[in-house]
């Protein structure tokens, strides 16, 4: 398979602070990655630099088989971007933008612009300064799903949506990657909507990737929780964050040592046992945890 | 219901602690400086009464409003009133606007009225914070000008007449944000009020005298500051504040908090635009054509009040002398042209160097960003833009020397004659503003934070020319402004060189930004 998206050690520097330090990134085509980390990780200053609305400082990016910085307008007609704040003009009203979107992407599929906007349950007959926040956001993603792109850039796209809404996005999410060949890089820091649509996660922290791979991936690196009731007396090592209420324990333990452990537990006496594999959450909270 | 009101009058007050100190200051300060102005230049009445000539002509009584006695005090009220209410008006109607319905359409109201605030809270902590400046501004008026020396009855007069004008313009604001269901709308429509009354008084001082009681800037200036006092036309202006503020109040009672009286019209559904440039032409248009309906007004007011110039001024030397060196020396009237057009063309600059810094008005609201991450490239996308600055440049000028053409044309009776020559002292203005456009591009390609340093220069031209009018000034100052190499017309000699000189630099600077712009980061 062909990577839609390869970068490696990326680097950024907005004057002292150093906002990318040597980021690896490769999304391949026909997945969704999810793009994860909080604020300030660097997560907009990497699409930023693929769209080429910004200049890397060194490490190479590719993007569609091109150049992002050299051949940004070429490769803007096969791409679709949604950014997290979005802002209108004020004048113009909410179909109107989302035609001019659409136009100078070279064009518009008005029957699907008007499935859209009914799906999303979009006026278009608005004034862009009379949207609220989540209205905004639905404006940039009708016009990005209406297009012919392959590849979708979201960042943050979610935010200010209502649930109902935030359900509509990941069925169009689902659909637009359908069709063959298409890619999304979807940034984010609600971990569900990543769990549910990602296929493949990069998590990145400081300007760095420290984690990537597919879920299962990540999780099969990562901690199981257990909770179990006992025969005797809980004498556990190699666990963490552990409980003891009587004969009922809860602890978490590496999945290297998840073997280990449950010789033990059996040697005990199990008289029930619940596991249950990480979430994302406990896995992100897992590698940020560490700096705080 | 006025529950809140003097938290919100605090909130109000803390928001605008720098603006409306310098709105106060300036209106305070104006009128006491032209007052020791004229001192300096027409130090005895007689002085005054042998230029009294000048003034009684129609286009400056149309600008002014008429002359009602030929003292200092007098001269100054004229010199200064109309700016003086003016501004007055703009200071307050845009300061109820934005602390009522900007307020609300932003949906920061929300959070305030969700406190403990009455209904009339808001509207009336608005009122407060413009009701204190125009209060303020007024009493440092008197003040100041009963410093330099005028009469007391006079000064407190006109210091009353700016404080009435704002407070009924404040009325007008408030009436307006209960209409209209955005904070541009509301000031559109409190600033278009203004529009007409100034219209109607500029008509009725040339004309219909009935006009001028029809606007609220004629019972100022009929207030008659050192001229035999009206002291009841202050009252008329605050009776019909008291009746507007009664009117919002009413209106305020009737609808919704973010609701409008005026439905909002549905836009369209579907939109046309297609290319950076018909995005660029949207979102400019509206101030192009305010600019040339302004133009249109200001160049037939301007080349109308030439004519009656030339014998009441020859018997001044020291005009005429100011006029030379500003003008040229080719004959009274056209060194007066000149100097019109010149002050003109700068202040054409202004909508050049607006037009300009759309560019990054555009860029810091983040706008163009998902503009650009479609096929459009940069340079595209610059140009769009910058377009208005190089051809409504010129386009503006023309106007105003067609406008200004045509009214100096039928009053001398040679229509055919002075439409090329004054549209020619227009436009040879053109590529000094281009210039200001060069240097706004520049700033924009090359150093974007600093993008609004392009008003600083277009003030730097100003003051060249303010130092152009006076003598014993180094030379090298005033030729810092592109506007010293433009050839004086009409009456001086059409040199070329300095326009193509000024063409190039023009486009060098617009070569650096575009260059710039290709190379940094966009946002």
């Amino acid at each position: 398979m062909t990577d839609t998206i390869s970068v490696s050690g990326l680097l950024k520097n907005f004057g002292p602070t150093r906002a990318l330090d040597g980021l690896d990134l490769s999304v391949r085509t026909g997945e969704v990655h999810g793009f994860l980390g909080p604020n300030g990780a660097g997560k907009t200053t990497t699409i930023r630099i693929l769209l080429g609305l910004a200049r890397s400082d060194g490490g190479t990016a590719r993007l569609l088989g091109g150049d992002p910085w050299k051949d940004a307008t070429d490769l803007h007609r096969r791409l679709a971007y949604v950014p997290g704040d979005v802002t209108l003009w004020p004048n113009l009203s909410g179909g109107e933008i989302v035609d001019l979107l659409g136009r100078l992407r070279g064009g518009i599929d008005r029957k699907r612009r008007a499935e859209l906007l009914e799906r999303f349950q979009l006026d278009p007959r608005k004034k862009g300064r009379a949207y609220s926040k989540g209205n905004r956001q639905k404006v940039a993603l009708v016009a990005a799903f209406a297009s012919e792109a392959e590849l979708l850039i979201l960042d943050e796209p979610t935010s200010g949506l209502d649930p109902l809404m935030e359900e509509v996005f990941r069925a169009s999410v689902a659909e637009f990657v359908a069709a063959e060949g298409r890619t999304v890089l979807l940034s984010s820091h609600i971990l569900s909507e990543v769990e549910a649509l990602a296929d493949r996660v990069t998590i990145i922290r400081d300007g760095r990737a420290v984690e990537s791979g597919t879920l299962t991936e990540l999780r099969h690196l990562s901690r199981t929780s257990v909770r179990a009731e006992l025969a005797g007396p809980a004498h556990l090592d190699r666990v963490h964050d552990l409980v003891v209420h009587g004969d009922r324990v809860t602890f978490t333990v590496d999945n290297a040592d998840l073997d280990h452990v449950m010789r033990q537990l059996a040697g005990i006496g199990i008289r029930s046992l619940e596991s249950r594999p990480p979430t994302l959450e406990e896995l992100f909270l897992s590698h940020y945890e560490a700096v705080a | 219901m006025f529950a809140g009101t003097a938290t919100l009058l605090r909130l109000g007050l803390r928001l605008d602690r720098v603006r409306l100190p310098i709105w106060v200051l300036v209106l305070a300060v104006m009128p006491a400086a032209t007052a020791a102005q004229y001192q300096d230049l027409y130090p005895t009445d007689a002085d005054i009464s042998d230029v009294s000539g000048i003034l009684a002509n129609p286009a400056l009584e149309a600008i002014n409003g008429p002359l009602f006695s030929v003292t200092l005090g007098g001269l100054t009220a004229w010199k200064i009133g109309a700016t003086e209410f003016v501004l007055v008006a703009l200071m307050s109607l845009l300061t109820v606007v934005r602390h009522t319905r900007t307020e609300e359409e932003t949906g920061r109201l929300e959070l305030v009225g969700s406190a403990a605030t009455g209904r009339y809270a808001p509207l009336t902590a608005a009122l407060l914070v413009a009701s204190i400046a125009d209060v303020v501004a007024g009493a440092l008026v008197a003040v100041f000008l009963a410093a330099t020396g005028l009469p007391v009855a006079g000064s407190v007069a006109f210091g009353l007449a700016t404080t009435v004008t704002g407070l009924l313009f404040a009325g007008v604001a408030a009436v307006a944000a209960q209409l209209v269901g955005a904070g541009r709308s509301a000031t559109g429509i409190a600033a278009g009020v203004l529009g007409a009354a100034y219209l109607a008084r500029a008509l009725g001082d040339t004309g219909p005298t009935g006009l001028s009681w029809a606007s609220p800037l004629g019972w100022a200036m009929r207030t008659r500051a050192f001229a035999d006092e009206r002291w009841w036309a202050p009252v008329l202006s605050l009776v019909v504040a008291a009746g507007l503020g009664v009117l919002a109040y009413v209106l305020v009672a009737r609808r919704d908090v973010g609701a409008s009286l005026v439905p909002e019209r549905p836009a369209p559904e579907a939109g046309s635009l297609g290319s950076p440039f018909a995005l660029a032409w949207r979102l400019q248009r509206g101030v192009l054509f305010g600019w040339i309906v302004a133009m249109v007004f200001a160049g037939a007011v301007l080349g109308g009040s030439a004519n009656g110039l030339s014998d009441s001024l020859g018997s001044n030397q020291e005009l005429t002398d100011v006029l030379a060196r500003l003008g040229g020396s080719a004959g009274i009237v056209d060194s007066y042209l000149a100097a019109v057009f010149g002050i003109m063309g700068l202040t054409i600059a202004a909508y050049t160097v607006q037009a300009t810094l759309r560019l990054r008005s555009e860029e810091a609201s983040q706008r163009v960003e998902p503009l650009l991450a479609t096929p459009v490239g940069r340079v595209r996308w610059l140009l769009g833009h910058l377009a208005f600055a190089v051809l409504g440049t010129p386009l503006l000028l023309a106007v105003a020397g067609l406008a200004g053409g045509l009214t100096y044309g039928l009053e001398t009776a040679d229509v055919g004659g002075q439409v090329p020559r004054l549209l020619g002292a227009a436009l040879v203005q053109t590529p000094a503003a281009w210039v200001l456009a060069g240097v706004g591009a520049a700033l924009f390609g090359l150093v974007p934070r600093w993008s609004v340093l392009t008003w600083g220069g277009l003030i730097a031209c100003f003051v060249a020319l303010e130092l152009g009018a006076l003598l014993g000034v180094s030379q090298w100052l005033i030729d810092v402004s592109p506007f010293a190499h433009v050839p004086k017309l009409p009456g001086g000699s059409l040199r070329v060189a300095p326009l193509f000189g000024l063409t190039a630099a023009a486009a060098v600077l617009v070569g650096a930004g575009v260059a710039g712009f290709r190379r940094r980061d966009v946002g």
